[in-house]
């Protein structure tokens, strides 16, 4: 099996849908000649051309708005929203329109439109350039929301995702993007609402996404070496989320750990730990853990911006405790 | 850059009388239509809330017709003239507004929310200005294409002053996309008048146009002949790849901004005198010296189908309470490996 960056295999997915299907096309600030501010899209301007690799203004609202109407019109565009916070700019487009156009005409029309964003701390970028905001759109009926944390996921998120009929936020981990990992020769499309196992364990369940999960798989090995199993599970796609895998796995283990880098408070944790304690109130021995970052806007000094995000040590520290309770 | 600044005027008489008797028709279906959705909302049997365009009706009508049937357009709160003109049956929209399944939303929009895809209405926006971005994309999506078909944006002059409105104008023009961005300029931002909300004469807002470079095209938009071929000419330049138009209508809203609307912000003697003055049907009515026989018999055959509408929109189907989640998400399709063509 081939080796790709998480980078490199969303460039994959990219450049295989740009490849097979002239309604697929790019639109973005920055993506053409400087390949995106993550290099995301590095090559692709030379492949395919400036019509299917659009540069943009810095217009969050019209790259997101146009990226709709032409998915009506039978495209299946993908748009760049460089950083996750200027998402925060093309809310309207997002939830009033992208979200609400199949409901409001009845059913008449489709949006298959891919938004790509990206985000996370650990670079000291300051408040405005590192937030997690994908709780906010699980909260939207009409949207699907994807957060892939491997090569392989995210290759296979984006495609199916590309070719979902409806308008997908997909969000990529700035961190994880020089993150290598095997991937399969032939793209495998990955259905959006599948979770995945990342570990197997009987103790405790880490539930966790982005980053964290690969936190939490750190902090399960360190657990296994005071006899602690852990069993990690990314629902890799939030909305529509795999209830059923997730709840399996808490009625195995009796205890769970929520993690993610977005702030706790009214995080997807809080939407996590609702739907188990509901399916799974009497397997459970343990209050559920939420760990994720200090109710804070990102500081910029390094020291304050670690001691804000959730670390390995915050997910073991929540890993004892849900054991401790027994 | 050269922009060029055209005043279609009242187009010296090119569309022939019977045209205009089409037009006049057509005007008078939609005021009747929407007198009636005023009345039977005041009864009671309306659900939600109205806008009417009563006083606006050569805009839609005129635009409309200049448009082929697989050009699309957006509309806006004030979407019934904008419908019923673009080809959507009025006992369809009338439907809608009874929240029936027959409706052209099937029950899902309301007033606020009409579309039609089959003849190219993608949908009236409840967000001032929230339609525009999306016309873009669909003229971006012809050009790509290389179809000859252009997409509209209906908008306010309250539009004007949001930031997709300019970030729309911006892209379009920046890429030539076959786009016609209908400027409605009925002076009032909700109760807001111009001289509260735009730092520039009402009547000078389609300059807007020129900080982007675009084509402004500008017309009496209680004329209807003059509207009509001003978005011919629109409609051509869209087309000739020399990039979008901005198409500014002045025109005047001869009622309150809602069904039931006290327009207290509103001088009395203004309304009086826009009414005596600027009701587009009356204009047309006077240029085309319909008597009071020939008049009184079109208002006939237009109320009997405004009053077939009430009768089918009343007998039509109340959607399943359950439908409610049926159209929350477009069903999946079937995904094979490597290749995904359903």
């Amino acid at each position: 099996m081939p080796e790709l960056t998480y980078r490199e295999a969303v460039r994959d997915a990219l450049s295989r849908a740009l490849r097979e299907d002239e309604t697929v096309f790019l639109m973005g600030e920055d993506i053409a000649e400087m390949g995106g501010s993550m290099a995301v899209t590095q090559g692709l301007l030379d492949e395919f051309g400036p019509k299917r690799i659009r540069n943009t203004p810095i217009s969050e609202m019209a790259i997101v708005g146009s990226g709709i109407g032409a998915a009506i019109q039978g495209m299946r565009p993908v748009v760049e929203i460089m950083y996750e916070d200027f998402l925060t700019l093309s809310m309207e487009q997002l939830v009033n329109q992208a979200a609400k156009h199949r409901t409001m005409s009845g059913g008449q029309v489709k949006v298959p439109l891919t938004i790509r964003t990206q985000g996370g701390a650990g670079w000291s970028p300051g408040a405005q350039h590192a937030q997690q905001l994908e709780s906010w759109f699980v909260h939207v009926p009409g949207l699907k929301v994807v957060f892939a944390s491997t090569p392989e996921d995210v290759r296979g998120l984006l495609w199916s995702a590309i070719y979902d009929d409806n308008p997908v936020v997909f969000f990529e981990h700035r961190t994880l993007y020089p993150l290598k990992g095997e991937v399969p020769d032939e793209l495998e499309p990955i259905p959006l609402g599948k979770a995945r196992v990342h570990r197997e364990g009987t103790d405790v369940t880490v539930v966790a996404t982005g980053r964290l999960v690969h936190d939490a798989l750190t902090a399960a090995e360190q657990a296994e070496k005071d006899g602690i199993s852990v069993e990690v599970v990314d629902p890799r796609t939030l909305l529509p989320l795999d209830e059923e895998t997730i709840v399996a796995s808490v009625k195995k283990t009796n205890r769970c750990v929520t993690a993610h880098e977005a702030v706790v408070r009214g995080g997807f944790g809080a939407e996590l730990a609702a739907v188990i304690q509901h399916a799974a109130f009497d397997w459970l021995d343990a209050p559920i853990e939420r760990v994720g970052s200090k109710f804070a806007p990102l500081p910029f000094a390094p020291v304050m911006e670690q001691y804000v995000i959730p670390q390995v040590e915050d997910v073991l520290a929540a890993i004892r405790r849900t054991v401790a309770r027994a | 850059m050269t922009t060029v600044e055209e005043k279609a005027g009242s187009g010296g008489g090119r569309v022939s009388k019977e045209g205009l008797r089409g037009f006049f028709r057509e005007m008078l279906l939609i005021r009747r239509f929407e007198e009636k959705v005023e009345e039977r909302f005041r009864a009671g049997e309306l659900p939600g809330f109205l806008h009417v365009a009563i006083g606006q009706e050569a805009v839609a009508s005129g635009v409309c017709a200049a448009l082929e049937r697989e050009d699309v357009i957006a509309s806006t709160h004030r979407a019934h003239g904008h419908s019923i003109a673009k080809g959507t049956p009025i006992e369809r929209i009338m439907a809608e507004l009874y929240g029936k399944v027959e409706g052209c939303s099937h029950g899902y929009g309301g007033s606020m929310h009409l579309y039609d895809v089959e003849v190219g209405n993608l949908g009236a926006n409840a967000v001032v200005a929230g339609g525009i971005p999306g016309i873009v994309g669909a003229a971006l999506a012809f050009q790509m294409r290389g179809e000859q078909r252009v997409a509209v944006a209906f908008f306010g002059d309250g539009a004007t002053n949001a930031g997709t409105f300019h970030e729309s104008m911006n892209l379009a023009q920046l890429w030539k996309v076959p786009a016609i961005f209908v400027l409605e300029n009925n002076g009032w931002a909700e109760s807001t008048p111009a001289k509260q909300h735009l730092p520039l004469p009402v009547d000078e807002l389609g300059k807007r146009a020129l900080a982007y470079g675009m084509k402004l095209i500008e017309a009496d938009g209680q004329d209807v002949e003059a509207v009509y071929l001003a978005a011919l000419a629109a409609r051509e330049h869209a087309l000739s790849g020399s990039g979008p138009v901005l198409l500014h209508l002045r025109t005047y809203r001869l009622v309150g901004h809602y069904v039931g609307d006290p327009q207290v912000y509103r001088d009395k003697e203004e309304i009086k005198k826009t009414k005596a003055t600027k009701d587009p049907i009356e204009l047309l009515r006077a240029r085309l010296e319909l008597d009071e026989d020939e008049l009184a018999s079109l208002d006939a055959e237009v109320m009997a189908e405004v009053e077939a509408s009430v009768e089918f929109a009343k007998a039509g189907t109340d959607p399943k309470p359950e439908d409610a989640l049926a159209n929350v998400y477009a069903p999946a399709r079937k995904m094979d490996r490597g290749g995904l063509h359903a």
